[in-house]
């Protein structure tokens, strides 16, 4: 006896309720498996967002705005460091490389970095990996820039293209650099992470920037020739540390939260993220509570449907009972169906899921800068697939233990 | 009235008490009945007299409280509900008053249905006619005498008489033992009603089966090998279903 054709047969019999069961349990899908892409992916984009780097040193603040603004440039500083005091620790025993990190400007809602040419050879990210140019070179003038790729993307930029930074971080800005501008001299390969929406120049480039400017306020008194030379920044917001060895990190993280010139703050990046992670993870587990709820809501829906059909069933039970059906070939009938109608929900779910994933993809990862790879489902993925599927083989006993004892009391005749 | 079982009894009831619940009154009191092999037995009485309720007996659906009931030679107190399925599917073929079809399945798929459930069917139809389709399309298109309709269609485009035939076509696939059919023609108008008797007669002549035929309506009893009251089977019944 093929319940399974039964079953089909009997949803299909059925198929304006079977298909919004199907529809309601593919959305609860989409949300579950959905909210746990998203959440897998931005954990790792997180953690892939800097490599190599030992230790993070800003003004003192705390580890997660640190992190925020030097790695994310979410946020600013409260404070810069001094010229002499980056110096120093760049040239304490054990560091190996050091890149200076100087914030506050934007180019149409993009931040611009200043850093040094080091960043482009030193930098990580991902698997330690290294930045790449798909065109052009790192900056050698002072007004050179270099763009990441979501930049050359979003505002459709090429190597010669002139660029006007602002003042200040916002999109829109009323003091704007217009007497200096930018020249595009190299576009960065897509990394997948802040650095793609990071628009970096020189810290001389900084600097000639603001040459003649006290805040926010253009002066008009002329500037002398602007070389690199005369160019030195005075503070600069942030820098990223290597040490030679690992074992010498605590001592030098040590050393800058002590130094007595300034108070300065320095962080492991892998600790801080992981600090940044866990403070969303309330955030997470929100989504995935809400996600299970509505996986609740759906099945709930499910076990309506069928028990209000159970009544207009009762004569199809009273026949296949007749016909020698057993009540295990009835609640298997219930049980297989609601089984069906799951699958076929997951089924559906799997497939809106991957080309909403497809679809969504690029316009993700242009407004929020996460990429969600179009994968096959994880382990974990794939538990909440087969607990979905248990869940409804537990919903489907309900209707098929109604559907017993109905058919207990019935037997061959609807008794009402 | 107790008539002895012999070794061609196909139902044997003895001294049956049932009630459909513990604290209801007694459908059947002390029910007794004896049908032997290829007779085809009427019984008559007002509804409400308890014979829906001994066709579950029969059919093994229910157990008496109290009794003995014997089918095709087996004690059916004495079996597990499974054994009693297994044994209802290869042994008992019924008819119903109307609703008899399962509407999602087509005409041909209603036929063939008690041989999902019965190995003993499926081989009786395999042997008779080479497979299941073969016999179901040879017993819908000896009821259906003129012209074959598509037996692919959904039961919800025959009018009652023509699911009355594919009813009796389910009953009679793999040739069971027992006919049972439940007031069949009772939603049929008059020449539905005779044609429909002429046709299971002929069927179950051709089968072999025993036919016991409920109804409330005397119309037909003259057809069959005997007429038993509900009242000599169940003599003291008390209330009405």
């Amino acid at each position: 006896m093929n319940l399974r054709s039964l079953a089909s047969k009997s949803l299909k019999n059925r198929r304006s309720t079977a298909i919004l069961t199907i529809v309601s349990i593919a959305v609860s899908v989409v949300l579950l498996l959905g909210v746990e892409k998203v959440r897998v992916n931005a954990k790792s984009s997180f953690a892939n967002t800097i490599s190599g780097t030992d230790l993070i040193v800003g003004a003192r603040s705390g580890s997660i705005q640190l992190l925020l603004y030097s790695v994310f440039r979410i946020g600013s500083a409260t404070n810069n460091i001094t010229w002499e005091s980056y110096q120093d620790i760049a040239q304490q025993k054990g560091v190996k490389w050091t890149i200076p990190i100087s914030l506050g400007d934007s180019h149409r809602g993009f931040r611009v970095m200043g850093t040094s040419r080091d960043y482009f050879s030193v930098y990580q990210y991902g698997e330690k990996r290294r930045l790449k140019f798909s065109s052009g070179t790192q900056f050698e003038a002072v007004f050179d820039a270099v763009i990441g790729s979501e930049v050359a993307n979003a505002l459709n930029y090429a190597i010669g293209d002139q660029v006007i930074i602002s003042h200040g971080t916002g999109s829109t800005s009323f003091a704007q650099h217009k007497d200096k501008p930018f020249v595009i001299s190299g576009v960065l390969e897509h990394t997948g992470t802040p650095v793609d929406r990071t628009i970096h120049v020189s810290l001389a480039g900084i600097e000639a920037m603001h040459v003649n400017w006290q805040g926010a306020v253009k002066k008009r008194k002329a500037s002398k020739a602007l070389t690199e030379a005369n160019l030195q920044p005075e503070s600069i917001t942030a820098f990223l540390v290597g040490l030679d060895s690992k074992v010498v990190s605590f001592k030098m993280q040590r050393y800058i939260n002590e130094y007595s010139s300034e108070p300065l703050l320095a962080i492991f990046p892998g600790i801080a993220l992981h600090e940044l992670w866990s403070l969303m993870s309330v955030a997470e587990k929100a989504l995935l509570i809400i996600s299970l709820f509505v996986v609740l809501a759906s099945l709930t829906g499910m076990l309506a449907v069928s028990l209000a059909g159970l009544n207009e069933r009762r004569r199809e039970v009273a026949i296949l009972r007749s016909v020698g059906a057993s009540h295990w070939h009835i609640m298997g009938l219930l049980i297989t169906e609601t089984v069906l109608l799951t699958i076929s929900g997951i089924l559906l779910g799997l497939i809106l899921l991957y080309s909403g994933i497809w679809l969504a993809q690029p316009i993700i990862e242009k407004n929020y800068g996460l990429f969600i790879p179009i994968t096959a489902p994880n382990i974990r993925e794939l538990g909440m697939v087969c607990m979905l599927l248990a869940a409804s083989f537990i919903v489907g006993l309900v209707p098929a233990y109604r559907a017993y004892r109905n058919s207990l009391a019935d037997g061959m005749s609807i008794r009402s | 009235m107790i008539e002895s079982a012999s070794k061609s009894t196909i139902i044997g009831l003895k001294e049956v008490d049932f009630a459909w619940h513990a604290k209801a009154n007694l459908t059947i009191k002390s029910g007794n009945l004896c049908v032997e092999e290829h007779e085809h037995v009427f019984i008559r009485g007002a509804s409400g007299s308890g014979k829906s309720t001994l066709l579950n007996i029969i059919g093994g659906i229910v157990t008496p409280q109290r009794g003995q009931v014997e089918i095709v030679g087996q004690d059916f107190c004495q079996l597990k509900e499974l054994q009693r399925d297994r044994l209802r599917a290869d042994h008992i073929g019924f008819i119903f008053q109307q609703f008899n079809l399962i509407p999602y399945l087509s005409i041909l798929e209603n036929v063939t249905l008690p041989c999902r459930f019965s190995k003993l069917r499926r081989a009786n139809a395999i042997e008779r006619s080479g497979s299941v389709v073969e016999e179901a399309v040879y017993l819908l298109s000896r009821l259906y005498s003129k012209g074959r309709c598509s037996f692919h269609l959904t039961t919800s485009e025959l009018s009652v008489g023509q699911q009355q035939r594919v009813a009796a076509a389910r009953a009679l696939i793999g040739q069971p033992q027992l006919i049972i059919a439940d007031e069949p023609t009772s939603s049929l108008d008059y020449d539905a009603r005779e044609a429909f008797m002429d046709l299971l007669f002929d069927e179950i002549k051709l089968s072999g089966s025993t036919l016991l035929y409920v109804s409330h309506d005397p119309t037909h009893q003259h057809l069959f090998n005997r007429v038993v009251d509900i009242s000599a089977i169940n003599p003291q019944q008390e209330t009405d279903l």
